[in-house]
């Protein structure tokens, strides 16, 4: 049982490569084709985030509305309760 | 007016050389007069792979610093009299390069030459951004593997948001050129098939490279592939590409279906 799985999980490696290439890219190209400060946004307030608990790039979700006068930054970040205990304690 | 061709990848190691020497060679072996201009400052190879590493004497930096001049740096292939090398410099470190002085470089080859040939550096950054910035089209060098096909996915959006066309709105025409390609592999289903790799990178495929022992031998003669074994299945494959460059319309046949039935008929050995 257990070659027999083993050859097969040997075999079907490039579907998981193909599919780990498109979630990957999905996110990367979306990112880049955010205007530069919420990039930036982005990225500083997940090293703020880290410092504390380990989460998903797909946790934190960042947007900008731009109006005529004003702006709306949108910071929608998801902290799964296991993740945020030990860490939490250690700082 | 020559179309000005960047030979990219993002990560290294994939063949960008070593396709720059045979996608040139095989276009300037048509009656092209074609340049092939070496953007790795630092550390030049496409004079290696040419076979005229001995008959460097001035090079791109020094074009652009103005103490030669353009036509005292190119040098002509001995093999082929319509193709030529502008190196790049050893010396130098990349910030040598100034983006006026590698255009106005570019504007006069352009005016020459059918084709300019620029080989990249590996990488995103400046070296990178040079050789991609005055470019008309992009052949993006791609190994079927996770990290070269990532790494093409940023090249791509570089393309298509820091070179001149982009910023001019207009579009840059890109090709994908799969390298080291190995069938049987893709047939296990242990490598990427170029279906997936197209789909991920959406991008026309210009050609399919077989991974081959010949591509390493012709390079150790310092020849490109296309001019010293026309007759193998990479050079072929890489003389196909090159058509298709020009415009031609022809078919792509991924290797496993010809080298199959091919090698099966000849009794030959798989390239």
């Amino acid at each position: 049982m257990m070659n027999v799985f083993d050859l097969f999980k040997r075999r079907s490696s490039a579907p998981v490569a193909r599919e780990r290439l498109q979630v990957l890219l999905a996110y990367e190209r979306r990112n880049r084709s955010q205007p530069d400060l919420v990039s930036i946004l982005r990225e500083e307030i997940m090293a703020v985030i880290a410092k504390h608990v380990q989460i998903d790039q797909d946790y934190l979700q960042v947007s900008m509305d731009r109006g005529e006068t004003m702006s709306t930054l949108e910071i929608d970040i998801q902290i799964p309760n296991k993740s945020a205990v030990p860490m939490a304690i250690a700082g | 007016m020559g179309k000005v061709v960047v030979v990219t990848s993002g990560k290294g190691g994939v063949g960008k050389t070593t396709s720059t020497a045979a996608l040139g060679a095989a276009v300037a072996k048509t009656g092209k007069k074609v340049a092939l201009v070496d953007f790795d400052v630092g550390l030049r190879n496409l004079d290696l792979i040419m076979g005229a590493e001995r008959r460097v004497v001035f090079d791109l930096v020094n074009v652009i610093q103005g103490t030669a001049k353009l036509s005292q740096a190119l040098i002509r292939d001995k093999r082929v009299d319509t193709l030529f090398l502008l190196p790049a410099s050893q010396t130098r470190d990349k910030d040598s390069l100034t983006e006026e002085g590698v255009g106005e470089v570019i504007d006069k080859l352009r005016s020459v030459f059918d084709y300019v040939f620029c080989d990249s550096p590996a990488g995103i950054e400046r070296g990178a951004q040079l050789a991609m910035r005055f470019a008309d089209e992009a052949v993006i060098v791609t190994n079927p593997e996770v990290s070269s096909v990532r790494d093409s996915d940023r090249i791509i959006g570089l393309l298509d948001a820091r070179t001149m066309r982009a910023e001019q709105g207009e579009q840059i025409a890109k090709h994908v050129l799969v390298t080291r390609y190995d069938a049987g592999r893709a047939a296990r289903g242990e490598m990427l098939s170029i279906d997936d790799v197209l789909e991920i990178l959406s991008v026309p495929l210009l050609g399919i490279i077989p991974e081959s022992q010949d591509v390493l031998r012709a390079s150790n003669l310092g020849a490109p592939v296309t001019l010293s074994e026309p007759l193998n299945t990479a050079a072929k494959a890489y003389i196909d590409a090159a058509r298709r460059l020009e415009g031609e319309d022809l078919p792509v046949v991924v290797p496993f279906e010809r080298k199959g039935f091919l090698d099966r008929l000849l009794g030959r050995r798989a390239a």
